[in-house]
């Protein structure tokens, strides 16, 4: 256990699964659990529910926050056996996507088991996110105009 | 472990709408008693003070804790997401084990009556002790109720509270799954 959730950043970290869970979908979860043991059991402290929030953003020379508009969030919160809570909020309205979200919450703060999810779900599904980004940007920089003529035009 | 071991109403649109319901009838008929439905509370939590604080608080009012709530203070800042408060004074609703003195608590002011405190009051029991008369809007006839676990100066306190209609402070008197409410308006007498 070298790196284990106890670093100097646990917050990072921690930020980091869950951004990786939320970001992934059901189906990849599943299948990466379907090569595990059975999770322990967990009980539901609040949700799965699904919500509306705002979405905000920033824009413009002076960056000031402006109402981007609303979006769907199903949200989960569980506590598992040893009294870890985890917590998920993901877009969209899957019940089943948030309590998963949510269980691997718990189960990665427990230092027991971090490590071998960290290996098992989160890292392959970090790769695939990654690859899917690196994907669309290369499509995207394929079309890319530049703007060449106009700088060099006096 | 971070003390949030339990989960709110199992239906938490369906729960609170019954309650507020129940809140609303109990305010409109002050002492009577009546129910909430089973619900796991936090200790030293009942099932009625937890039911409602959980319908009447959310991020939009502060709350203050009695020193004795203090073993349920993550469930209710996690399932109310309430504010809490460490100035009684500035709260919009309070909750206690046993009755706190009522003048420590916002009276409102006369331009703005509303904004006084709610307290969310847990007795040792209602129904059995000390007998109270009550008597007063929504009440035809004056109505009695027992209730264990008020200090003895209550009737007296309560004359004060009275006595600063339109302000004032509304109790909310819980013991396990019953509560009763005694909005500002009531007189209390021992019976």
């Amino acid at each position: 256990m070298a790196e284990g959730i106890t670093g100097p950043e646990p917050n990072v970290k921690r930020q980091r699964w869950m951004a990786v869970l939320a970001r992934a979908s059901v189906t990849e979860i599943e299948a990466l659990l379907a090569g595990m043991e059975p999770p322990r059991p967990h009980i539901r402290l609040r949700g799965p529910e699904i919500g509306l929030v705002m979405a905000r953003g920033r824009a413009g020379g002076g960056g000031a926050p402006f109402n981007l508009g609303e979006m769907t969030v199903t949200r989960c919160t569980v506590r598992d056996a040893g009294g870890r809570i985890g917590h998920a909020y993901v877009i969209g309205r899957d019940p089943r996507h948030a309590e998963l979200a949510a269980m691997l919450d718990a189960a990665m703060q427990d230092e027991a088991r971090h490590d071998r999810l960290e290996r098992m779900i989160i890292a392959p599904l970090a790769a695939s996110q990654a690859e899917a980004r690196a994907a669309s940007a290369r499509k995207t920089a394929a079309t890319r105009v530049q703007f060449f003529t106009m700088a060099n035009m006096r | 472990m971070t003390g949030l071991d339990l989960p709110g109403f199992a239906d938490p649109v369906g729960d609170a709408q019954t309650t507020f319901r129940a809140l609303l009838d109990a305010m409109a008929r002050p002492g009577t008693l009546h129910e909430v439905a089973d619900l796991a509370a936090p200790p030293p939590l009942g099932a009625a003070s937890a039911s409602v604080l959980l319908t009447l608080v959310d991020g939009e009012t502060s709350l203050w804790l009695d020193a004795s709530c203090m073993a349920a203070r993550a469930w209710l800042v996690f399932h109310c997401g309430a504010v809490l408060t460490d100035d009684p004074a500035t709260a919009a609703f309070a909750v206690s084990i046993g009755m706190p003195p009522l003048g420590i608590f916002c009276a409102g002011n006369d331009v703005a009556p509303e904004e006084s405190a709610t307290l969310v009051v847990q007795v040792e029991e209602l129904g059995t002790g000390p007998a109270y008369r009550f008597s007063g809007p929504g009440l035809r006839l004056p109505s009695l109720l027992q209730v264990a676990g008020l200090p003895e100066d209550f009737p007296v306190q309560w004359t004060a509270n009275h006595a600063l209609y339109p302000r004032g402070i509304d109790l909310v008197l819980c013991a396990g799954a019953r509560f009763c409410c005694l909005p500002r308006s009531v007189q209390i007498e021992m019976g």
